[in-house]
């Protein structure tokens, strides 16, 4: 699919209509950017640093409302959602960062179990799901283990845990590789992909060349606010 | 998920997390404390000042005179007519003959006065009141009501020889005045204190909530509504004022009880230890409903800056 087609397709689960957000007069972090997110796709949004891709995340969590546009969600517009009806939504978008952002005072077992806290899990899915996601990343026997005893690549893991438990609709991951090491990133990678193919969204940030030109998948590529390619089985190109 | 449920897991992550953020509970909780010992000790010195300072007032009284030839039941009429007012606190009534025998024991050693009075036919003295105000401030309208021409002491004038009011006026206005001026001054300084120690706890509670504000903002994007990111925060700085306040009353046994002589000798009063005990009760509910609200309130508010997202 060329970047015109994907542009012009509103139907999927996520559109960026004719997107911009401008902090400053002089300072645009993203220009006009339309594209659509089909359910169940792999998305690599790459761009070198600054190029608006963590913007763009932001205004699709609904941290931020766009200066121009809509960024619509099943339909939606996401900025225009009251604090419930943004909370719901959060609730269907996982989210795994480049810095792991885990709870440092909560377990391995009770960050994960907060994501299905929030989402009004009972008790007895928790005691069940909780182990289960952990072994899923294959971090079972750190279960009581707090951050700070994990090492980058299972803090990574975890995240990736807490954000699938509650089975979203989209998976956010944003620089997810940036602090690990080859083996590390090459073991996320393929956990996210294995998320993707039991039907899950996802949205990979990143400027990790390597990693998107083994991915093989949909490719957005920004520079300097603007989207310049969409490429259907792209590779990162700039 | 019930209210019930929900509540549960905030308390129980209020808990956990005051158990485990040590150092910062540890910080917290010896501010917090610091400031109930300051407000407490406030307390009680205000409270032992204003024993002092009654005891003063209760010094000081006003004598309203009667002529000998005043019957008595006119006297009587006239205290029943001022025991119920509600500025007079107590009238003493010393009749003729008790005014009499006083005299005569205040001077059995003056042989002249002795003499002369057993000379006399007739008691010379006339039947008195000591009037006591419940305030310094109320005598004043006290001699007013006496020499006016209500109803109930119509007449009184003409019975009343002389009332000392206007003797004692000058020590009894400079006294109002510095009972008023100690009031309001230590007043005063209870609330600038109490406001100091107020943004002290709020900013140590907002530092320490600071160091959390990335996992705040985490919990918001994880879907978190904002009672489920508040609540712990607020039910930890509940925590840190119910210890606080437990912690600031076993402090003042000891050290009520080491200033116990001094005080007592100082204000006149019973002392910080009868006070402690006896004010038990009073203490404590002020100590915890204080602790409680500075911890809860300031988390309250601190939480509220890093959940815009």
């Amino acid at each position: 699919m060329t970047t015109d087609e994907n542009s012009h397709n509103n139907e999927g689960l996520i559109h960026f209509d004719n997107v911009s957000k401008i902090y400053l007069e002089d300072a645009v972090a993203v220009k006009d950017v339309t594209f659509t997110i089909n359910p169940a796709e792999f998305i690599s949004l790459v761009g070198h640093s600054g190029a608006g891709k963590t913007t763009l995340l932001k205004l699709l969590l609904a941290e931020e409302a766009p200066s121009s546009g809509n960024v619509l969600f099943e339909s939606t517009p996401v900025h225009t959602l009251d604090g419930h009806e943004r909370t719901k939504l959060r609730r269907r978008i996982g989210m795994v960062f480049q810095d792991f952002r885990l709870l440092s005072h909560k377990t391995a077992y009770e960050n994960i179990a907060f994501a299905m806290e929030v989402s009004g899990r009972g008790d007895s899915e928790i005691e069940a799901d909780v182990p289960y996601v952990l072994d899923l990343v294959g971090m079972l026997d750190k279960m009581w283990h707090f951050p700070a005893e994990l090492s980058g690549g299972e803090k990574q893991r975890l995240a990736i845990a807490r954000a699938i438990v509650n089975q979203p609709d989209v998976v956010i991951a944003d620089e997810p590789t940036g602090n690990l090491d080859p083996v590390n990133t090459f073991d996320v990678i393929q956990i996210l992909k294995k998320i993707n193919s039991l039907g899950t969204t996802v949205i990979l940030s990143t400027h990790n060349k390597g990693v998107v030109d083994i991915l093989e998948d949909r490719v957005v590529t920004l520079e300097d606010g603007r989207l310049i390619r969409d490429d259907d089985k792209g590779s990162y190109i700039l | 998920m019930s209210f019930f449920q929900k509540t549960q897991r905030v308390v129980r992550a209020g808990f956990t997390s005051f158990w485990r953020n040590k150092f910062v509970t540890a910080a917290a909780i010896l501010i917090l404390t610091v400031t109930l010992f300051v407000m407490g000790s406030l307390l009680f010195l205000g409270s032992m000042l204003d024993t002092s300072l009654e005891q003063i007032e209760s010094k000081v009284d006003v004598n309203v005179y009667f002529t000998t030839a005043a019957p008595e039941s006119e006297i009587l009429t006239i205290k029943s007519a001022l025991e119920a007012r509600s500025d007079v606190a107590a009238v003493e009534y010393i009749s003729q003959e008790q005014a009499l025998s006083n005299f005569r024991s205040q001077n059995r050693a003056d042989d002249l006065i002795v003499q002369a009075l057993e000379e006399l036919e007739e008691n010379p003295l006339g039947a008195h009141f000591n009037v006591q105000a419940n305030d310094a401030e109320n005598y004043e309208a006290i001699v007013s009501y006496l020499e006016s021409d209500a109803p109930v002491v119509a007449g009184s004038q003409d019975i009343i020889e002389n009332i000392n009011y206007q003797q004692n006026k000058q020590a009894i206005d400079r006294l109002t005045n510095i009972i008023n001026s100690i009031d309001t001054f230590s007043f005063l300084i209870m609330i600038v204190f109490a406001v100091i120690a107020a943004m002290i706890v709020f900013n140590t509670i907002r530092l320490a909530i600071f160091a959390s504000r990335d996992e705040i903002s985490v919990m918001e994007l994880m879907g978190a509504s904002r009672g489920y990111v508040r609540g712990p925060f607020v039910i930890e700085g509940i925590m840190y004022g119910i210890v606080s306040a437990l912690l600031t009353l076993l402090l003042f046994y000891p050290i009520s009880l080491w200033g116990a002589e001094f005080t007592k000798n100082f204000f006149g009063s019973a002392g910080s230890f009868n006070y402690f005990v006896n004010n038990f009760g009073e203490l404590f509910v002020i100590l915890m409903v204080t602790g409680i609200a500075l911890g809860g309130i300031s988390s309250y508010i601190a939480v509220r800056k890093y959940l815009d997202i």
